[in-house]
């Protein structure tokens, strides 16, 4: 590494660095002083300005209305993360170590259902909801996202399986160890990080899904997203409200993406079907 | 060897229930939108238990791409290809440009890097909120001027009616040969380094002839429509592609980072004691070494602009026929309209687009793997 000096070179990058950074932290920043600002001093020409005086109130009305909805993707996202994560680790666990013919193209015809758009599925799926009288609650939903994320969760399990040497499986194979203590014993154990990884990304895709949310759940059951799309919703809202309340959908993701970054962006990586 | 194969078959029952659910929530599921996408399913008895379906073939098919009621869908169908192609191009540029910049390991690295990639954890319906505040025509964005003394702009981002880059629906026939010999002509361009004998007669020629008869003879082709029909790029749209821009430069920062911290050092240092400048290096070397990262990136970046709906949705509402788009029209037409088999036609073709560029993406992935 060379000394850093200034030159013109260094205050270009520091400079621009500065100036796409304060663009991105933008609507961040415009989010909080909405926020904050008592409804009435609300207007267009002053939305820059920092609050004359804290409101905190914004907040505790958004939790009061979102709250129903906050539970239900609380419910949802955990349920729905745990069972396609298991899945998926045992796919993986397949897909990487038990190859058989043809196991491939399974596998390739697993990932095309990642790529697929899902307004393709989304009328049969709703019939078939409807039929399983699943249609309206959070099973249904629950359903979909563990069933539409064994693509994604098989992939980041198997690239991840892969790492682990196969000589280890062998010999455990001839210790006589069979399919099962075999994950149970080794693999399992070893896959803590993925598991980490892979539910991280699930959790982030499932709390942030909107386009089920609205069409397979009554209001009761509604998630966060389709909450908060119907607090934002109207052309004479006064902004703190939605402010508040997308602050509030966003804080448990944005949680996780701060404290565990590093999984969260090995997850983003891995999900690339970058191998 | 008998419990060798009896742990084979654990194995594949171990998978199996999830390859039967894949195959009807996938395949099955594709394979009935198909079918409902043939048939006159909709309208008041939508909703039934056991709806009234006729088959009526590709007719729901012809009335969204001739029909007087399917001209939104077009519009929106014109409005979805400006937006992808300009997403790709704006957070695959500037994705690409922060990461070089990353790369030159400034002070508060980390930080930054959180910064910039902070958005792709947000929902699009958070994202889609507050940027329609920002985008608020007298505020937001637009009185951002006023602070250094200058005029506010008065451009109407999610609500004006221009559009630009217009095209009349009756020429393209005309306009899908022109890019098909654009297309030749570019290939035969990259061909030509290599064999320029089989380039000129594959690529070229035919590019240039087809260009130039298209060019010179396009009026005898017929008008692919009875009636005019104009579209064009709408400005309104641009808010929505800033946001997303906004939302996704962050993701293919981190796909380039992590490309350029896998070129190693040495490779690094070889090229600079060879005289190569630092422009030089990424030009010649780091980004070309990228390539399949920036294929993926692409692939990834198209999918998710073609299935765009929730963004559209929170900062627009469904109302701004202006910047629809097809995802959108389908959410409408399928659950506000009952008209599930329009629906049903407009998902299939997203879904023929989509698999356009994914179907080839996944078989030269598939057989990258079986090489290995």
């Amino acid at each position: 590494m060379t000394t850093k000096k200034i030159t013109p070179g260094s205050i270009f990058l520091y400079g621009t660095l500065a100036v796409l950074a304060l663009l991105f932290l933008m609507p961040a920043y415009m989010a909080a002083v909405t926020a904050l600002k008592m409804p009435g001093d609300i207007s267009l020409p002053s939305a820059w300005e920092l609050p004359a005086t804290f409101n905190w109130g914004s907040f505790s009305e958004a939790v009061e209305l979102l709250k129903p909805s906050f539970i239900n993707s609380v419910i949802l996202t955990v349920c729905a993360t745990l069972g396609s994560t298991v899945l998926g680790s045992l796919n993986g666990y397949v897909f990487s170590k038990w190859k058989f013919k043809g196991s491939e193209i399974v596998f390739t015809l697993f990932l095309f259902g990642m790529f697929i758009p899902y307004q393709v599925i989304l009328i049969p799926l709703f019939q078939t909801l409807r039929a399983m009288n699943l249609y309206g609650g959070l099973p249904g939903l629950i359903l979909a996202h563990i069933v539409y994320g064994l693509p994604i969760t098989s992939l980041i399990f198997r690239n991840f399986y892969s790492q682990i040497p196969t000589a280890l499986v062998e010999s455990a194979r001839l210790d006589g160890a069979g399919f099962f203590s075999i994950y149970f014993r080794i693999v399992f154990p070893l896959s803590i990080p993925g598991f980490v990884v892979t539910s991280l990304w699930q959790f982030t895709q499932i709390w942030n899904e909107f386009l089920w949310g609205i069409c397979l759940t009554r209001h009761a059951d509604n998630p966060i997203t389709v909450g908060l799309a119907q607090l934002a919703g109207g052309q004479a809202v006064s902004w703190n409200l939605p402010m508040a309340g997308s602050i509030m959908a966003a804080v448990p993701v944005l949680c996780i993406y701060i404290f565990l970054g590093r999984y969260f962006i090995r997850g983003l990586l891995a999900g690339s079907v970058k191998e | 060897m008998r419990e060798a194969s009896l742990d084979r078959l654990k194995a594949f029952l171990t998978l199996l229930p999830s390859m039967i659910l894949v195959g009807v929530f996938v395949y099955g599921f594709i394979g009935n939108t198909i079918w409902t996408s043939m048939t006159d399913w909709g309208g008041s008895g939508a909703l039934a238990l056991e709806p009234e379906k006729n088959f009526i073939g590709l007719a729901n098919y012809v009335d969204l791409f001739t029909g007087f009621l399917g001209g939104g869908f077009r519009q929106d169908l014109v409005n979805a290809v400006y937006y992808s192609v300009m997403l790709l191009v704006g957070a695959v540029g500037l994705g690409m440009f922060i990461a070089i910049l990353l790369d030159q390991k400034p002070k508060g690295e980390d930080l930054l890097r959180t910064i910039f990639l902070y958005p792709m954890s947000l929902s699009f319906i958070v994202s889609g909120t507050i940027w329609r505040w920002l985008l608020a025509p007298q505020g937001g964005v637009n009185v951002l001027p006023t602070y250094v003394g200058l005029e506010p702009l008065t451009f109407s981002w999610l609500s004006s009616q221009a559009s630009i880059l217009v095209f009349n629906w009756q020429d393209i026939l005309r306009i899908l040969l022109y890019l098909v010999s654009f297309v030749l002509i570019l290939i035969g361009l990259f061909a030509m380094r290599k064999d320029t004998g089989k380039a000129m007669k594959r690529w070229l020629v035919p590019g240039i002839v087809i260009g130039a008869c298209v060019w010179l003879f396009g009026s005898l082709i017929p008008d692919a429509y009875m009636m005019e029909e104009e579209h064009g790029f709408n400005m309104a749209t641009l808010g929505i592609i800033m946001a997303t821009i906004w939302q996704y430069s962050g993701y293919t920062m981190a796909l380039y980072l992590a490309g350029f911290n896998g070129i190693s050092q040495d490779l690094r240092d070889a090229a600079m004691l060879d005289g190569a400048s630092e422009v030089g290096y990424y030009r010649y070397i780091a980004i070309p070494m990228l390539k399949p990262i920036t294929i993926s990136a692409v692939i990834i970046l198209s999918h998710i602009s073609l299935k765009m709906f929730d963004l559209v949705f929170a900062m627009t509402g469904p109302d701004n026929a202006e910047t629809g788009h097809p995802a959108l029209n389908m959410y409408l037409t399928t659950f506000r309209a009952n008209d599930f088999a329009q629906g049903a036609a407009i998902a299939i073709v997203l879904f023929l687009v989509a698999a356009m560029f994914i179907v080839p993406y996944l078989v030269s992935q598939y057989r990258q793997r079986g090489r290995r």
